[in-house]
């Protein structure tokens, strides 16, 4: 045995499967008025060329709070029914939600899948814009943003979805993540010019999302945000698994920025349910500090904890990051994309915590808020402009289009300014085939082999329709079943979904 | 708060005075990189939306989660 492998703990975290939910903006151009659920709905159907796979609502459950009591009281969120709603050959879910189109990417086991996965959702609305023109009036065009927010003080999320250990504490969860959440930003942040909601004039600040957050934590997702989320749905077997619901991030385009979020976060979780974390960094005040911290772009803006200390998000940063290195050497990344994957998120998060100690400007092309803020410079700069010229608040916009001719963010793609993590190949693929290794493999296989037999899916169960009465429901209780080397060769047995369901139950 | 962007898009742990002694004598490569981002912001110029202002005014959304 070797050295490294014999001096490994056993780590008992759930594998960190993941996956990103988008809201994107929309907007009708050349209309006179705004319909954005049509619109929505327009974008959706013009994508999907043959007929739609019903949502399967029955286990839907967005009201349960993760704190363990049902609310009282207050409006449980909206279920919306008759939307347009429908699942992709890619395991992916597209559908209408709170007048915006939203893509949820398969379930993926690691962060550098979830760029793939993600980066393939932008290219699905791309084609959804085209595709959509045939439906419109002409001189009409519907036009979408992947960022969140109009600048008039109205919101739309990009939320992640983990997997965590239901045996871990909700408190423990939001123990960590609040200073998490708080401190992450430094590299999720996606830029934003000026302030939202009553907060101080502020030039620029480093996320799109922090001045719409007015409490600690919470049930709630469209008015006081909280920043840690207890919505107790997790799509998969309730006595084992808990889906960590995150509502805060921002909406990243940049692929090491996405990368970062969503791997960090799968490491921070990871050593929360091995009780690695051997501190208490609990903020004093953690609303005002989300705050604090995005809107100082210097980065040197302090918090303070409960302990009475103060630290920049920087610093904090800097101290879950060395956990995180000791955790790694002494569990192992095993569940957080695997050591491989797992390296490569610590070896970045180190590179990019050290050049934003020292020169942030060299983060040019990694994280958003920097990229974006390198292009406000220029025109400042160059063309003499000041922060609130409209200008800027248009490029600040413009950088989130998603049609690749007309994106900000695509052009400087295209020039060479931005870093890349994965293959355009690879996105493409994604557009059409699922993840191999979780359900979202299963999902994905049944709707592109027997599309009309599909008669409703959810994240944990198929519906089929056989050819006689009932129809079939199959269960998909476990993330990380229903993988390419669990039923590639079931599937390749079978030829009708009937014959699927017969070789299921034996 | 501009005058900081700049300083820390330019140079890392500069001061101003150090900043402005730099400028007069702008190098070769300076050049080229002015005017790489001179051609950059030309062709943003080229596909941006026409009207900043009242584009901005007119992007309204509804709130979402």
């Amino acid at each position: 045995m070797r050295q490294g492998a014999a001096t490994r703990l056993t780590s008992v975290a759930i594998p960190k499967v993941c996956g990103i939910e988008t809201e994107y903006g929309v907007a009708l151009r050349g209309a006179e008025e705004q319909n954005p659920v049509l619109a929505s709905s327009v974008l959706i159907n013009g994508y999907v060329e043959h007929h739609k796979i019903g949502w399967d609502f029955d286990d839907e459950s967005p009201g349960r709070d993760a704190r363990g009591f049902a609310r009282e009281g207050s409006q449980a969120p909206e279920i919306e029914t008759h939307l347009v709603n429908t699942v992709l050959t890619n395991g992916a879910r597209y559908y209408v939600d709170h007048a915006h189109p939203e893509y949820s990417t398969p379930e993926c086991s690691n962060a550098l899948d979830v760029v793939v996965a993600d980066k393939a959702g932008e290219r699905i609305l791309a084609r959804s814009m085209l595709a959509a023109r045939r439906l419109l009036e002409p001189g009409q065009d519907i036009v979408v943003y992947k960022n969140n927010s109009d600048g008039k003080g109205n919101s739309y999320g990009t939320h992640e979805n983990y997997l965590v250990d239901r045996a871990v504490p909700f408190t423990n969860l939001v123990k960590y993540l609040l200073p998490w959440f708080v401190t992450r930003q430094v590299f999720t942040g996606a830029g934003k010019v000026g302030s939202e909601t009553g907060s101080a004039v502020i030039d620029y600040q480093l996320s799109q999302r922090a001045d719409f957050f007015e409490e600690e934590v919470g049930l709630e997702t469209t008015l006081k945000r909280p920043i840690v989320n207890t919505r107790d749905e997790p799509h998969a077997d309730p006595q084992l698994y808990r889906r960590l619901h995150v509502i805060v991030g921002d909406a990243n385009l940049c692929e090491v920025a996405t990368f970062l979020k969503v791997g960090t976060t799968a490491v921070l979780l990871a050593m929360v349910e091995d009780e690695f974390l051997d501190k208490d960094w609990s903020l004093l005040a953690p609303v005002p500090a989300i705050r604090t911290v995005s809107h100082d772009p210097t980065l040197r803006a302090t918090i303070e904890l409960a302990d009475g200390s103060t630290a920049t998000a920087l610093e904090l940063q800097w101290e879950f990051f060395r956990l995180a290195r000791k955790y790694a050497e002494d569990r192992g990344l095993e569940n957080c994309g695997g050591d491989d994957i797992g390296g490569r998120v610590l070896d970045r998060w180190e590179e990019t915590l050290s050049a934003l100690e020292t020169d942030p400007a060299t983060l040019d092309g990694q994280l958003d808020w920097v990229t974006k803020l390198q292009l406000l410079q220029a025109y400042i700069d160059l063309d003499g402009l000041v922060w609130d010229d409209p200008k800027l608040a248009l490029l600040d916009l413009q950088y989130h289009d998603v049609r690749p001719d007309k994106s900000l963010y695509e052009r400087l793609v295209r020039n060479g300014r931005v870093e890349r993590l994965v293959d355009e190949a690879e996105v493409q693929r994604a557009m059409t085939e699922p993840p191999a290794d979780t359900r979202a493999y299963f999902r994905g296989t049944c709707l592109a082999r027997w599309p009309d037999s599909v008669v409703a899916a959810n994240w944990d169960s198929l519906i089929l329709d056989i050819g006689g009465d009932p129809l079939k429901r199959i269960p998909m209780m476990e993330p990380l079943k229903g993988t390419k080397a669990h039923v590639e060769t079931l599937f390749d047995s079978v030829a009708t979904p009937a014959e699927l369901v017969e070789q299921l139950a034996s | 708060m501009p005058e900081q962007q700049r300083k820390q898009r330019s140079a890392p742990k500069e001061r101003t005075t150090e900043t402005e002694e730099e400028l007069p004598a702008r190098s070769e490569r300076g050049e080229a990189l002015k005017s790489e981002l001179d051609d950059l912001l030309d062709e943003i110029d080229e596909v941006l939306e026409e009207n900043a202002e009242d584009f901005v005014k007119s992007y309204v959304q509804k709130g979402g989660e």
